[in-house]
């Protein structure tokens, strides 16, 4: 049986408080928060992210990796590369992008089902507008990721649907920081017979009744037309699922699968769980959950990360987002990695791959030739370290270092079972960190310069109830 | 290990130090004759009487060429080198090591930085990143590692160590008050030391050693020849350096409260100058006060206290002008300024001035008591990855 595998969601760590631009603009006042991918983040660091989640634990290695996004990090370049050599995937693995629009996220969804073998759907995303928009306030920052295969699947899909058709709702012209909308009504008008058919085909494919549908999902970037068709779709009113924008905001060609992997975390097994995506058409998949479900429950944990502690002030959001050029410090602007060290360092660099010396055991992170305590020369073998947790030794907050959000928070992490890295901190409050804390590694940005930009990793707290 | 030195072979006879200052009238070059005219002129000798010269600077000039073009020094070697923050003193060393061969009979050494053309607060960068995995960090955050590390593994409270930190600031200023050459000529009230706006952890401005232009120089001459030159030379009794692994950040044994590499050439440096207290016998230290943090853990790394205890010893005053052991007397990187590559021959100028009692307002009285002894220190790098030099010099040939 084919279907899914896994599923892993990333929600980031910062959030904006509507209310914050409406103070700071004069704007009408929205309520709750949106998440926000922080300032070290991408749709490709998030999709790592989503992916090691995905990942962690299940048995199947993807032979094809999808990496779906409306905002691509690089363009003529492949960003799910740098996924892939995150996750150390296999050089046979094939990883593409298929990037632009939000639609992409339902191909990649259906690219991964009808793939031969395991096959790895991420989808990931940053929305944001011009200030005081629509866009900015709704949008949503998110990836998830999916691992379709055969299997001990956790649900099956049983009934699917498309429709495709060409209309000006929303668009944005590449090299813009924003997109376009429509007058809202007009998005409306095209979408919602779209997505009612859609649901009545998939249903009648996967031969259930509306009634019988356990988990109702509505997804797109039109909210309104969401909301219409969840509403009369005719499910039971218990079925309609919280679309979690109030907390976290409308995350684009994530959102979808992030409220399926949601929905996962608490469905019972042999449910019906109806998506149903809205973008430029509608594209539905009817998913039977399956026993296995019980036993896995929660690999995606999405609700344990809605509610986060991170708050984001508008001035930084701003900041971090481009809209804001702040003064840099007096320092020197940092300087791009070079593409032949950083490829030669790829499996150190992207995967977090230290080595242990084979005569005497010691961990080296990174890894090393001569053992650090035995002085064994190439008696090394390799040893992944992205999953390890560690506890700070020392540490400081570097207010002079270069940094889009300063200041800098270095740690010098100790890891379980050996080995040592002093790094970044991230999604940390400088005045909570202490010698003895505990954290975990993760997969992030540092820094852009030449057009480069500089993946890496860095340490953060652990976050709880997730993985 | 054979590190048999070369005790009492080689001798200072002459030394010039600028002024190390924000020299914005002044290039490099400037620096690197006023620094040679006032040390041959210190020796009693002309620059054609100079065989070899060795030349430290870590960012102002590449090659021999940046001295011979200054000095239109007529085809003599002249080696530029460089070993981080420690350049200066390596200039020196190899400069020693030349003349004790027997190969020349008068070397120079001198370094130079010109580091405020950069325009940048702190120092310049200098490397290629390489592969870009390398935490970004800047030289006051590598060194503020020390301080929360030192603070838990001795029971000093975060409050006690501010205190301890803010009073070696407060005595180096106030040593650098009475230095007409110094880069800071004033005393700093510790209420301002202490508040000053935070630069890295617990470090504020004040913690931190000036950035300044400047240049140091010595003719070294081998020690039966010096009195020709001067009726008070220094000899040199001990050189020691040392590169460490850069096992620190590396390795989870290590606990970022001491510098293993100068403990290493501390103990070689003693070993050679026949040293067994060092807190009895030498007169002054000068040591390599990059942020006051190093200054308190080098006190227990170079033995002139008891480890956990150099900061009680910081707080008694041990360390100051007037105190058992007078450490930076000069006022140190903290307020002569720090222009990399002269730093280690200012430390030695500083030696220079006070074992031949020439040091003006803040001459040690323990000079005057017999102790002919004193200390430089230079180190280059970070806490778990760096290299140690530290030499010995004394007014008398044992």
């Amino acid at each position: 049986m084919r279907g899914l595998l896994a599923c892993g969601a990333y929600v980031p760590y910062a959030r904006l408080d509507r209310t914050s631009v409406a103070e700071a603009l004069g704007v009408p006042a929205g309520s709750g928060t949106r998440a926000v991918a922080s300032y070290d983040e991408d749709t490709t660091s998030m999709g790592v992210e989503a992916a090691r989640a995905a990942l962690r634990g299940a048995r199947a290695t993807p032979e094809v990796l999808y990496f779906a996004t409306s905002d691509p990090a690089y363009l003529d370049k492949t960003n799910a590369t740098a996924i892939h050599a995150a996750l150390d995937l296999p050089p046979s693995t094939m990883a593409v992008d298929m990037g632009g629009a939000v639609r992409s996220a339902a191909g990649v969804l259906r690219a991964a089902l009808d793939a031969r073998g395991p096959a790895l759907a991420v989808l990931s995303d940053l929305r944001t507008g011009l200030p005081g928009g629509a866009d900015e306030r709704e949008g949503g920052d998110a990836a998830v990721a999916l691992l379709l295969g055969e299997g001990d699947v956790l649900a099956e899909p049983i009934g699917h649907a498309s429709l495709t058709a060409e209309f000006l709702d929303r668009w944005r012209v590449p090299g813009e920081s924003y997109s376009r909308q429509w007058e809202e009504r007009f998005g409306e008008f095209a979408y919602v017979p779209l997505g009612e058919r859609a649901l009545i085909d998939a249903l009648k494919e996967a031969g259930v009744t509306a009634q019988a549908v356990d988990h109702l999902i509505v997804a797109g970037p039109h909210g309104r037309s969401n909301k219409r068709v969840a509403a009369s779709a005719g499910v039971r009113k218990e079925a309609l699922v919280d679309d979690r924008t109030g907390v976290i905001g409308n995350t684009g060609a994530a959102h979808a699968g992030l409220l399926l992997a949601d929905v996962l975390d608490r469905a019972r097994p042999d449910q019906v769980v109806a998506v149903v995506s809205l973008a430029d058409g509608a594209d539905v998949t009817i998913w039977r959950t399956t026993a296995a479900l019980g036993a896995r429950r929660g690999r995606g944990a999405v609700a344990a990360q809605l509610a986060s502690p991170g708050r984001v002030a508008y001035a930084t959001f701003l900041t971090w987002r481009g809209f804001i050029r702040r003064e840099p410090p007096r320092r020197p602007d940092p300087q791009p990695p070079d593409a032949p060290a950083a490829a030669r360092a790829e499996a150190w660099k992207y995967a977090f791959t230290g080595s242990r010396c084979q005569a005497c055991g010691a961990r080296h992170v990174p890894p090393q030739r001569v053992c650090v305590k035995c002085h064994a020369i190439d008696r090394m073998a390799p040893e992944r370290m992205s999953d390890v947790p560690a506890s700070i030794a020392t540490f400081t907050v570097d207010r002079l270092a270069y940094s889009m959000s300063p200041p800098v928070v270095v740690a010098v992490v100790d890891f379980e079972g050996g080995g040592r890295f002093q790094c970044e901190m991230t999604d940390v409050d400088p005045k909570s960190v202490k010698i003895g804390d505990r954290v975990e590694l993760t997969f992030r940005r540092l820094y852009t310069a030449g057009g480069i930009y500089n993946y890496f990793w860095k340490a953060r707290p652990i976050r709880g109830g997730q993985g | 290990m054979a590190s048999n030195g070369i005790r009492d072979r080689v001798a200072i006879v002459g030394m010039g130090c600028t002024k190390f200052a924000e020299h914005w009238d002044k290039s490099a070059s400037d620096l690197l004759v006023d620094a040679t005219k006032e040390a041959t002129a210190s020796a009693g000798i002309d620059l054609k009487a100079v065989d070899a010269f060795w030349l430290g600077t870590l960012f102002s000039g590449q090659s021999g060429l940046t001295l011979s073009r200054p000095l239109k020094i007529d085809y003599k070697p002249v080696s530029r080198l460089e070993n981080y923050c420690a350049t200066g003193s390596e200039a020196f060393r190899n400069a020693c090591y030349a003349v004790a061969s027997g190969a020349y009979d008068v070397a120079m050494a001198i370094g130079v930085e010109k580091l405020k053309d950069s325009g940048f607060s702190g120092l310049p960068n200098s490397n290629s990143v390489g592969d870009g995995t390398r935490a970004g960090l800047t030289a006051p955050a590598t060194f503020s590692l020390l301080a929360p590390a030192y603070g838990k593994k001795y029971g000093v409270s975060n409050e006690q160590l501010k205190e301890v930190m803010t009073r070696i600031a407060w005595k180096n200023h106030k040593n650098g008050a009475l230095n007409p050459r110094a880069q800071f000529r004033k005393e700093v009230p510790k209420d301002t030391i202490a508040c000053s706006p935070l630069v890295a952890g617990p470090l504020g401005i004040f913690d931190c050693s000036g950035v300044s232009d400047g240049s140091a120089a010595a003719i070294i001459v081998r020690a039966e020849d010096a009195h020709r030159y001067t009726d008070r030379p220094l000899y040199v009794k001990a050189l020691s350096f040392v590169a460490g692994p850069a096992a620190g950040p590396i390795d989870p044994d290590y606990d970022y409260t001491t510098f293993p590499e100068v403990v290493a050439s501390a103990a070689d440096a003693y070993a050679q100058a026949g040293i067994k207290d060092a807190r009895q016998e030498l007169a002054m230290a000068e040591v390599h006060d990059c942020f006051t943090p190093t200054e308190l853990v080098l006190m227990e790394d170079l033995g002139f206290a008891a480890r956990g205890t150099g900061w009680k010893d910081v707080l008694a005053g041990t360390f100051d002008l007037e105190g058992e052991l007078a450490v930076n007397p000069d006022g140190g990187l903290k307020s002569f300024g720090h222009p990399i590559g002269a730093s280690g021959l200012r430390m030695l100028f500083e030696c220079w001035l006070q074992l031949r009692g020439e040091a003006g307002a803040r001459q040690i009285a323990s000079v005057a008591r017999g102790r002919t002894l004193a200390l430089t220190h230079n180190l280059g790098g970070a806490p778990g990855e760096c290299v140690s030099f530290v030499s010995v010099v004394g007014s008398e040939r044992s």
